[in-house]
């Protein structure tokens, strides 16, 4: 929990957790998701424990609960509780959270970088775009190829989603910048891959399916 | 479950319906709907406006329907947050007399008085209170009101201002299919997945929740704000319009009464094939007769686009959800359309389980309201709900585009936080344009609000700098606060609603209400003592013929007949204080007469005794 403070309902000091130890008073949240949840600041996280930690919270400081409470202590609630359900919602991702540590940490994380290609999918994308190009003027003999890619991207998102987690398991243990930084890439290169199958996911849909072929078993 | 009823705060919660409303409470055995003085627990959504300005709401005004048309207005709810653009298509079909001049927000015509959708809810919403104060003998002014889990901000917040209109505490705006799963959660399951399909009269809504111990936890939602019975009310009314037409050679769609009247049989048609396999739709209107059969078979047809319509949503929502068919363990039906067996059928066939249809889907919405209205008020204490935004929320951008900030589904409350700065020197100024929807562009979106962050000191272009945080609370509307980062400042914050009332002209309709209030309560009064001075003067009259009248002395009959005049006098007086004191007096002046008139009662029947 932040820094030590004094209650604003009955003064008690060295308030530390988010209740009064004196008066039990809801006191103004941590803006931090880690610190709100309780939890130490990883990139690995079991989702159970994260879990059972937001119903817990969500019982005791859900607006619902102050009601009848001053005004000043409905507002913590709401500043609370928002932020609970903020932070569950990041956190229960693992490309979310990632994007939200190194967000915390000082990174940009801005749009446009996920827009350049990573070099070594140069000439795997650039045959996609051909193909998606065929597909979309109507050309059908390019399905084949698309859905070679589709297996192909699949097995890369999930290669991707291995190194992450190997990468978090770093972080926790060095807490190294420079481990952030090579998450960074590591989140670049899968929300270009993520795009692209999302591209080809669309565009199988909406182009016609080919003719069903009688079966010969 | 939990229940301390040690609480004195009274909370209602009210099913505030396209066709019926309801309201109900909580007490130590359960959630139960409080019956209207004509003992009926729907109250129909209906508001009928007498020449006199006499309001009348419900039962009554559903009859007003067919006499005073042109005075009476149904489905209001349809119009709820509304602006003028959006309802040409309820237009064609329902007869909303809109006034000139509605801009922002719609106003009616009503005889010759105008009233926003709000202040005919309001109406509506205060028979209701009415209902729970002559129920528990005391002033009920704090409520928890449901609205269709796909309203937007525009509708909760024309909902929240109806319930201050009518002189209620909002406390909580709770989501129709959320509210269901309370009522029914309290002898169901603690754990596992449960899908809520809701068709009412005027709107749709599919719920999909987790249950975990006690926490009823919303996954994912949808719908659409206008579908419901009343579509197939339309439908049918439009066949039978077509029918009239070419049997009597008479444009019926033209006469107010007339269609109420074909309306209204078509709709005991629709109910009772839910239960029979054909019935007949019947009409008598000035002399002439309009029969025709309509089979189920016939009707299942009719209606099918308007089901299917309802399945798009429903499998959106699955997805949303994050879960499969097959993990969804019950389905929840509610809302009066879920009756007909077509819409069961469909239901079960996309679920691929039999849907629940215990509680009555009429008055499950409010019975949920009403735990929720426990909850609040910390009567139980082991449940709670996590609800969820249906709609993305995301502001302008460059280029007419929308970025979002809060995306649809997330947990409520919920926020967001951007900074903004200024483009030019000097500027003073940032306008923040609020959209609700799914879509790309601005223009596909519902505008919600245009805040305008007003005072920003003057400094070179890009160097202020306000975080604004995006809010939504848990009855899923919009708060929007900002700050001046340099100077931790808390920033002015105007906001211009895109459609619905200012708060001055809310406020507004309140001092109204409040004197209106006074005003009705005077009038009943008056109106109460009026009656009774009848029920003496008729007494008295009958008494005049009776023989113990003739056994009083002048003097008694002259007193009688003084006592007599001076009521009459009164009478039309708008003073019941007055009225009272007069009928005390005939009273007084009559005791001897009664007297007689006992006695002679008892003489006769000693007389009547054979011994």
């Amino acid at each position: 929990m932040s820094a030590q403070r004094t209650c604003w309902n009955c003064g008690q000091s060295k308030q530390e957790s988010l209740f009064c130890t004196k008066c039990n008073a809801l006191q103004p949240p941590p803006t931090d998701y880690y610190a709100l949840l309780g939890l130490e600041p990883k990139l690995n996280l079991s989702i159970d424990d994260l879990q059972r930690r937001f119903y817990e919270l969500s019982r005791q400081l859900h607006p619902d609960r102050f009601m009848r409470k001053p005004e000043a202590e409905r507002q913590y609630s709401l500043d609370a509780s928002s932020i609970l359900n903020d932070a569950y919602r990041a956190l229960k991702d693992p490309v979310k959270r990632a994007q939200y540590v190194l967000n915390q940490e000082g990174f940009d994380i801005g749009e446009q970088r996920s827009k350049d290609v990573p070099p070594e999918l140069l000439e795997e994308v650039f045959d996609l775009n051909m193909a998606l190009e065929e597909m979309r003027s109507g050309d059908d003999s390019a399905r084949p190829q698309l859905e070679q890619a589709d297996k192909n991207f699949t097995t890369m998102l999930s290669d991707v989603d291995q190194q992450l987690e190997t990468q978090f398991t770093q972080y926790d243990q060095s807490k190294s910048r420079d481990v952030l930084t090579q998450i960074r890439g590591t989140l670049n290169r899968r929300k270009y891959i993520q795009n692209l199958l999302n591209e080809v996911h669309n565009q199988l849909a909406t182009s016609h399916q080919p003719p069903a072929t009688s079966h010969a078993n | 479950m939990q229940i301390d009823f040690g609480s004195t705060e009274r909370v209602v919660g009210i099913d505030l319906g396209t066709t019926n409303s309801l309201v109900a409470y909580m007490d130590l055995t359960g959630p139960k709907i409080i019956p209207g003085a004509d003992g009926d627990k729907l109250v129909p959504s209906v508001v009928s406006i007498n020449p006199s300005g006499e309001i009348v709401v419900g039962n009554a005004a559903r009859e007003l329907l067919l006499t005073q048309p042109e005075r009476t207005v149904y489905s209001v709810k349809r119009l709820m947050g509304r602006g003028r653009d959006d309802i040409q298509e309820e237009l064609k079909l329902f007869p909303f007399r809109v006034a000139s001049g509605s801009e922002s927000v719609l106003q009616l015509q009503l005889g010759d008085r105008t009233y926003t959708p709000p202040e005919i809810s309001a109406f509506v919403l205060r028979q209701l209170k009415q209902n729970a104060e002559a129920y528990f003998g005391e002033p009920v002014v704090k409520a928890v009101i449901t609205v269709p889990a796909y309203f937007n901000d525009a509708q909760r917040q024309a909902t929240k201002d109806a319930g201050r209109i009518a002189g209620l505490e909002v406390l909580r705006l709770v989501n129709e299919p959320t509210a269901a799963s309370l009522a029914y959660g309290l002898d169901k399951r603690e754990n596992g997945i449960v899908a809520v399909y809701d068709l009412g009269g005027g709107t749709f809504d599919i719920s999909i929740l987790k249950l975990h111990d006690g926490i009823f936890e919303v996954l994912a939602t949808n719908g659409d704000t206008h579908l419901g019975g009343d579509d197939i009310d339309n439908l049918l009314l439009r066949i039978a319009l077509e029918d009239v037409q070419s049997e009597w050679g008479l444009d019926l769609s033209t006469d107010n009464e007339g269609v109420q009247r074909l309306r209204r049989a078509v709709i005991q048609a629709k109910e009772r094939l839910s239960f029979v396999p054909f019935t007949d739709i019947e009409l008598e209107y000035r002399g002439k007769k309009y029969q025709r059969e309509i089979q189920r078979e016939l009707f299942d047809k009719l209606i099918t686009p308007i089901v299917d319509r309802t399945l798009g949503p429903c499998r959106d929502c699955i997805k949303d959800a994050g879960v499969s068919v097959e993990q969804i363990d019950e389905v929840v039906m509610v809302g009066g359309s879920t009756r007909i067996p077509l819409v069961r059928s469909a239901v079960e066939i996309l679920f691929r389980a039999v849907p629940h249809t215990e509680l009555n889907p009429d008055e499950v919405v409010a019975l949920g309201a009403a735990v929720q209205a426990a909850i609040l008020s910390g009567d139980v204490q082991d449940k709670l709900l996590l609800d969820v935004t249906p709609l993305s929320l995301g502001i302008e951008i460059m280029g007419g585009v929308v970025s979002k900030l809060i995306h649809r589904n997330s947990t409520i409350p919920a926020s967001a936080t951007e900074t903004f700065t200024t483009g030019v020197d000097g500027q003073r100024n940032v306008m923040i344009h609020v959209v609700q929807g799914e879509r790309e562009l601005v223009k596909d979106c519902r505008s919600l609000a245009r805040f305008d962050l007003k005072d920003i000191d003057p400094m070179p272009a890009g160097m202020a700098r306000v975080e604004v945080r995006f809010l939504i609370d848990a009855n899923g509307i919009l708060n929007v606060t900002a700050r001046d980062l340099r100077t931790a400042k808390e920033q002015s914050v105007d906001v211009k609603p895109s459609y619905g009332l200012t708060d001055e002209q809310v406020e507004k309709m309140i001092q109204e209400s409040v004197e209106k209030a006074e005003q009705d309560f005077t009038e009943r009064q008056v109106r109460e003592a009026r009656v009774e001075a009848d029920t003496i003067l008729a007494a008295v009259e009958k008494a005049r013929r009776h023989d113990a009248y003739f056994e009083l002395s002048e003097e008694e009959r002259a007193a009688i007949d003084r006592a007599v005049n001076e009521l009459l006098l009164v009478y039309h007086a708008d003073d019941h204080h007055l009225i009272a004191h007069k009928i005390e007096q005939l009273n007084q002046a009559t005791m001897k007469l009664a007297e007689n008139m006992m006695n002679t009662a008892v003489r006769g029947a000693l007389k009547g005794t054979k011994i």
